[in-house]
C-alpha cells in the first residue's frame, strides 16, 4: 500500500524528471515524445489516488525541509488543490497526445526545448495546487511564469519577443510589486503563511487595511487576468497552440484564479470576507471585467484572440463567485475552474486541429469547413455550449450555482450583468460553428488531416458531457471547504 | 614537527600575515603557474583559517587576539565575533573561486611577465580584506584600507595590457580612493584628540561619554565618508564602474566579490558599534545621508545599467544599485535590517562573482571587451556558460528558488517591521526595473540568431568551473537557505545588540 505522500512524490516526480529523459531522447523523436505521455498517466494516476485518500477523510502531505526557520517548503493537498490538480494531470495526458500531433503536423522547430519545458511547466502549476503556504504558492507561482516564458517565445520571431516581454513584464511586475508585498504583510502582521481552514486574518488582521490587502492580492496575481492586467493573455497567444490551450486555458491561468481562491478560503478565510467587507470591490472589478471582456470578445477575428478574451471573462466568473464568498459562489468557483478548464481546453485543440488542417486563423474565413472537419466542429459546440452554461453540459452547474450564489447574496445588478454576459458568450462563441456548417463554402481551402490533434478534442469534448452527469464526487470534494 | 595547536591559536593573525607573506614570493618566483600555485595555496591556506575560526566562533564564542600579546588599548587586536568571521569566511571563499577562475584568463589577457605581478598583488590585495574586517584597531584598519587600495589600483592599471583605458581608470581610483583614505585617518585623528585611544572597542566606550562634542561628530563623519568612497556609495561611486570595466576579467571577480563588501562590513561596524550611543547624530546620518544617497544609487544605477550596451560596466552600475540595496537594510536601524544586509552582502558577491566571470569568459575568447549585442546565439555556441549565466541573472533578479529571493524577502521583511512604505515601494518597482537591464542579456543569449563572430567561439572547461560551480550556490542557498540565513542573524546580533 502506498501512503498519500508517496503519491504526492509520484505526482510530482515524473513531470520534474520527464526533461531529463526528453533530453537524453532528444534524437528520437518517438522515444521522446512519448516521455510526456507516460509522465503525465503516472502523474494522474498518482493524483487520483491521492484526491481519493482526501475525499476519505485522509490529508496528504508532504514535508521536505525548512526553508525559513519557520516556513518550510512542504505540499498539503487541500479539497481545491485536489481539484486543480486533477483538471492539470489529467488535461495533461490530452494535451500530451495533442502535441506531439501539433508539432509534428506544423513541423515546429525546438521541439525537444517544447517538450522540456511544457513539462516543467506542469510541474509548477502541480506544485502551486498543492502548496501548503503561501510562501510556496508564490515561489512556484514564478517557477510557473519563468517556465512558460520560453514556450511562449518560441517561435523567435521579433514578434514573439515583443510578446514575450509584454508577458513576463506584466506578471512579473503585477506578483513582485503587488503580491509579494502583500505575502510579506501577512507574514508580518499574522506571523504565519500557512494555509489554514477558515483563514488566518481572522482575530489580528486589522479588518480596516483588509480591502487594500485584498487588492494587492488580486491584483498581484497578473495570472487571474483582472483588468486592466489582462493584457499578457492575448499576447501569450503567439505561443503554439499546445501551450495556449493547456497552459493559458487551464494551468497558467487556473493558477491565477486558484491562488485568488486559496487567498480568499485559506487566509483570509470567507467569513473573514464577509466581515471585514473587503470582497465588495472584487465583486464589482470582476464583472467589470467578465462583461468588458465578452464585449471585446466579440470584436475579434483572430479564433485564439477571441478564445484568450472568452478566457478572460470565464475567469472573473471565477473570481466573482470567490467574491461573493458564499456556499454557491465557492461552489461555483471551483467548479468552474474544472468545467471551463476542460471546455476551453477542447476549444484550443479544436483552434490548433484547424490551424494544423487548413493554416486558418481567422473567423470569417472559416465558413463552410465544418463538413470538411465535422469532429473537429462538433467538439467545438460542445464546448462552446458548455462555456455558454447550456444543459447537459458541464459549464451548465458553475453557471447555475453563481446566479445562486449572486441571488442569495442579492446582488440583482450582478444578475442582470451575468446575463447579458451569457448572451454575449453564445454569440460570440457559436458564430464560428454557425459559420463553420451553415454558411457557403470556401473551396479554396485545403484540408490535411491531422488524427492526433482531432481526436484528443474528441475526448475532452466527451469530458465535458461526463462532467455534467459525475458532477458528485465534485460537489463532495468541494463541500469539503465549505464544510 | 609543527605544533598545530599552536597554529589553532594564531590563526586570526596567520589569516592576515600568510597572505602578505607570500605575496613577495608569489612575484619573486616569477613564472605565471608557480606564482599562481602560491596564490591558490595563500587563498586555500585563508579559507580554511577563516573557516575555522568560524566554526570556533560559533562554538566558544568571541576570540579576540591580541597581536604579539601586547594587550590593548595600547597593543593592535584582532577581533573575530559572528560577524567578522561571516566577512572572512565569505571574503576567502570568493578569493579561491576568483584565484581558480584567475589562472585561464590572465593567461589570455595579460602577458607572461605580468602576471606574476598580478598574483603578488592579489596575495595583497586579499590580505589586506580580512585584515580589515578583522582587526580591531582603528589606525590599523587605516593600513588595511591602504593596503587592499593599492593593490587593487595596482591590478585595476595591470588590465592596460589588453585596454589602455585601464590606466585613466586606475588613476581615478587611485585619486579617489586616496581622498577617501585620507578621510578616514582624519576621522581617526580627530577622534584620537578627543579620547587618547585607537582601540575601536575602547573608543565606543569613551565616545559614549562624549556625545555632544563636537570633534567627535567631526571625526565620525570623516570616518563616514571615507568609508563611503570604498563601499562605491552613491555619489561616491565614480571610481567604479570604469575600474570594474577595464580591470582584468578575474580582477573585477575578485574586487566586485570582497573589496567594496569588506569596506560595507566596516562601515556597518562603525555605525552601529562606535556610533550607536550618541543617538540622534545615528539618525541624522542614518535617515539624512545614507538613506537619500542609497535611494538614488538604486535608481541611478538601475537606469545607467538600462541604457549602458557595455556588459561590464552595466553589471558596475546593477552593483551600484545592488549596494544601495545592501545600504538600505542598514539605514533602518534594526536588528533585521542588519541582517538583510548581511545576507545580501553574501548573496549579491556570489551573483555578481558568477556574472563577471561569465562575461569575462565570453571577452577573453572574443578578445574584446563585448557588448549587449555580442551575447547573440550565446545558447549555441556556448552552452554551458549560457545556462549558468542565466541561472544567476535569475538570481540578481530575485527570482524564488535562487539566492537573490532570499535576499529580497528578508529585506522587504525588514523594511516592513520598520513600517517605511516608500522604501518598500521603491524597492519593490526598481527590482521590477531590473528586468529592462537583465532580460535583454537573456533575450540575446537565447532567442537572438547568433552573429557572425559568435560561431567561433566555444565553451572552455577550464574556465567555466569556478562559474557552474557559484551558479549552482546561486540555486542551492536558494533552496536551503538555512546556512546563509542562520550566520546572517547570529552576525547582525553580534553587531546590533552590541551596539545598544
Amino acid at each position: 500500500m502506498i501512503s498519500s505522500t508517496n503519491f504526492i512524490y509520484l505526482a510530482l516526480l515524473p513531470p520534474l524528471l520527464a526533461p531529463i529523459f526528453i533530453f537524453i531522447f532528444k534524437n528520437n523523436q518517438n522515444l521522446r515524445d512519448s516521455v510526456g505521455l507516460i509522465g503525465s498517466l503516472i502523474s494522474f494516476y498518482a493524483t487520483i489516488n491521492i484526491t481519493n485518500d482526501l475525499m476519505n477523510g485522509g490529508s496528504p502531505t508532504l514535508y521536505l525541509f525548512n526553508i525559513f526557520s519557520d516556513l518550510s517548503l512542504s505540499f498539503k493537498v487541500t479539497p481545491l488543490g485536489a481539484v486543480f490538480g486533477l483538471l492539470c494531470s489529467g488535461l495533461w495526458i490530452l494535451a500530451a497526445i495533442y502535441s506531439i500531433g501539433y508539432m509534428r503536423g506544423n513541423n515546429e522547430k525546438n521541439q525537444t526545448r517544447f517538450y522540456i519545458f511544457y513539462s516543467l511547466s506542469i510541474f509548477g502549476a502541480l506544485c502551486v495546487a498543492w502548496s501548503s503556504n503561501l510562501l510556496v504558492l508564490f515561489i512556484f507561482y514564478e517557477f510557473l511564469t519563468f517556465a512558460t516564458y520560453p514556450l511562449v517565445v518560441h517561435k523567435e520571431t521579433d514578434e514573439s519577443i515583443k510578446a514575450s516581454r509584454l508577458y513576463l513584464g506584466i506578471l512579473v511586475g503585477s506578483s513582485l510589486m503587488l503580491f509579494l508585498p502583500a505575502i510579506i504583510w501577512v507574514w508580518y502582521s499574522v506571523g504565519t503563511l500557512n494555509f489554514a481552514d477558515g483563514g488566518i486574518l481572522n482575530n489580528t488582521f486589522d479588518p480596516v487595511y483588509a480591502p487594500i490587502l485584498l487588492s494587492l492580492f488580486v491584483f498581484g496575481i497578473g495570472k487571474a487576468a483582472l483588468m486592466p492586467l489582462h493584457w499578457w493573455l492575448p499576447a501569450a497567444m503567439v505561443a503554439p497552440t499546445p501551450v495556449s490551450a493547456l497552459l493559458h486555458a487551464v494551468a497558467v491561468v487556473k493558477a491565477g484564479v486558484f491562488s485568488i481562491l486559496m487567498v480568499i478560503c485559506y487566509i483570509f478565510g470567507p467569513e473573514f470576507m464577509n466581515s471585514s467587507g473587503s470582497g465588495k470591490f472584487l465583486i464589482w472589478a470582476s464583472t467589470i471585467t467578465l462583461f468588458l471582456s465578452s464585449v471585446i470578445a466579440i470584436r475579434k477575428n483572430d479564433i485564439k484572440a477571441r478564445l484568450a478574451y472568452s478566457t478572460v471573462s470565464q475567469l472573473s466568473y471565477i473570481i466573482l463567485g470567490g467574491a461573493i464568498a458564499t456556499n454557491y459562489s465557492l461552489i461555483a468557483s471551483v467548479s468552474n475552474i474544472m468545467m471551463h478548464g476542460v471546455g476551453k481546453i477542447t476549444l484550443f485543440f479544436c483552434a490548433g486541429a484547424i490551424y494544423v488542417s487548413t493554416k486558418i486563423t481567422k473567423i470569417t474565413d472559416l465558413n463552410g469547413i465544418g463538413h470538411k472537419m465535422p469532429l473537429t466542429f462538433i467538439a467545438f459546440s460542445i464546448g462552446a455550449l458548455s462555456i455558454i452554461g447550456i444543459p447537459p453540459l458541464g459549464g451548465s452547474w458553475s453557471k447555475f450555482y453563481l446566479l445562486l450564489g449572486a441571488a442569495q447574496s442579492e446582488l440583482t445588478i450582478i444578475i442582470i450583468i451575468l446575463a447579458i454576459s451569457t448572451l454575449l458568450n453564445t454569440y460570440y462563441l457559436l458564430d464560428p460553428v454557425f459559420r463553420a456548417f451553415f454558411m457557403d463554402k470556401n473551396e479554396n481551402v485545403k484540408t490535411v488531416n491531422h488524427p492526433l490533434t482531432v481526436y484528443p478534442a474528441l475526448c475532452s469534448a466527451f469530458l465535458v458531457i461526463l462532467l455534467f452527469f459525475y458532477i458528485d464526487p465534485l460537489l463532495q470534494l468541494v463541500n469539503l471547504i465549505i464544510y | 614537527m609543527i605544533d598545530l595547536i599552536a597554529i589553532e591559536n594564531h590563526l586570526p593573525a596567520l589569516q592576515v600575515v600568510i597572505p602578505l607573506l607570500l605575496a613577495p614570493v608569489a612575484i619573486l618566483v616569477s613564472l605565471p603557474f608557480l606564482s599562481w600555485l602560491v596564490a591558490l595555496f595563500g587563498s586555500l591556506f585563508c579559507l580554511y583559517a577563516s573557516v575555522s575560526l568560524f566554526f570556533q566562533v560559533s562554538e566558544f564564542g568571541k576570540i579576540n587576539y591580541f597581536m604579539g600579546g601586547w594587550l590593548p588599548p595600547y597593543g593592535i587586536e584582532y577581533v573575530i565575533d559572528e560577524a567578522s568571521s561571516f566577512m572572512i569566511v565569505l571574503i576567502s571563499l570568493m578569493g579561491v573561486f576568483a584565484t581558480i577562475f584567475a589562472y585561464q584568463s590572465l593567461k589570455k589577457e595579460i602577458n607572461k611577465k605580468s602576471q606574476s605581478k598580478v598574483y603578488g598583488m592579489w596575495l595583497l590585495a586579499l590580505g589586506g580584506l580580512l585584515g580589515l574586517v578583522t582587526t580591531g584597531d582603528a589606525f590599523n584598519l587605516f593600513v588595511f584600507l591602504e593596503i587592499s587600495s593599492l593593490s587593487s589600483v595596482t591590478l585595476v592599471a595591470l588590465g592596460s595590457k589588453k585596454d589602455k583605458r585601464a590606466l585613466t581608470a586606475a588613476f581615478n581610483y587611485l585619486l579617489i580612493g586616496a581622498v577617501g583614505a585620507t578621510f578616514y585617518v582624519i576621522g581617526v585623528g580627530l577622534l584620537y584628540s578627543v579620547t587618547g585611544t585607537l582601540n575601536i572597542a575602547d573608543l565606543t566606550i569613551k565616545i559614549s561619554e562624549l556625545t555632544a562634542n563636537n570633534s567627535v561628530k567631526a571625526g565620525i563623519s570623516f570616518i563616514i565618508i571615507g568609508l563611503m568612497v570604498k563601499a562605491a556609495i552613491f555619489p561616491l561611486h565614480i571610481w567604479l564602474p570604469s575600474a570594474y570595466t577595464f580591470a582584468p576579467s578575474a580582477v573585477a571577480v575578485l574586487l566586485t566579490a570582497t573589496a567594496t563588501k569588506a569596506a560595507l562590513y566596516v562601515l556597518a561596524r562603525i555605525l552601529f558599534t562606535l556610533l550607536f550611543n550618541a543617538d540622534d547624530f545615528t539618525v541624522i546620518i542614518l535617515q539624512w545621508v545614507l538613506l537619500p544617497a542609497s535611494i538614488v544609487a538604486i535608481f541611478f544605477g538601475t537606469i545607467r545599467a538600462i541604457f549602458e550596451k557595455d556588459i561590464k560596466k552595466l553589471l558596475a552600475f546593477s552593483s551600484l544599485s545592488q549596494i544601495g540595496y545592501i545600504t538600505i537594510g542598514l539605514t533602518l536601524g534594526t536588528a533585521s535590517g542588519i541582517m538583510a544586509s548581511f545576507i545580501h552582502i553574501a548573496n549579491h558577491s556570489m551573483m555578481k562573482a558568477a556574472l563577471f566571470m561569465g562575461i569575462g569568459a565570453i571577452s577573453i575568447q572574443l578578445k574584446k571587451s563585448i557588448n549587449v549585442d555580442d551575447l547573440k546565439g550565446l545558447s549555441k555556441s556556448m552552452p554551458v556558460t549560457s545556462i549558468s549565466l542565466t541561472v544567476v541573472i535569475l538570481s540578481l533578479l530575485g527570482i524564488p528558488l535562487t539566492i537573490g529571493f532570499i535576499s529580497k524577502v528578508y529585506l522587504l521583511k525588514a523594511v516592513f517591521s520598520h513600517g517605511n512604505w516608500p522604501i518598500l515601494f521603491i524597492i519593490v518597482l526598481t527590482s521590477f526595473l531590473a528586468l529592462g537591464y537583465a532580460w535583454q542579456l537573456i533575450e540575446n543569449i537565447w532567442m537572438k540568431q547568433p552573429v557572425d563572430t559568435a560561431l567561433t567561439i566555444n565553451d572552455d572547461p577550464k574556465i567555466y568551473i569556478p562559474l557552474v560551480v557559484l551558479a549552482v550556490f546561486n540555486i542551492l542557498f536558494g533552496i536551503y537557505a538555512y546556512p546563509i540565513v542562520n550566520s546572517a542573524f547570529n552576525a547582525s546580533a553580534a553587531i546590533f545588540w552590541k551596539a545598544l
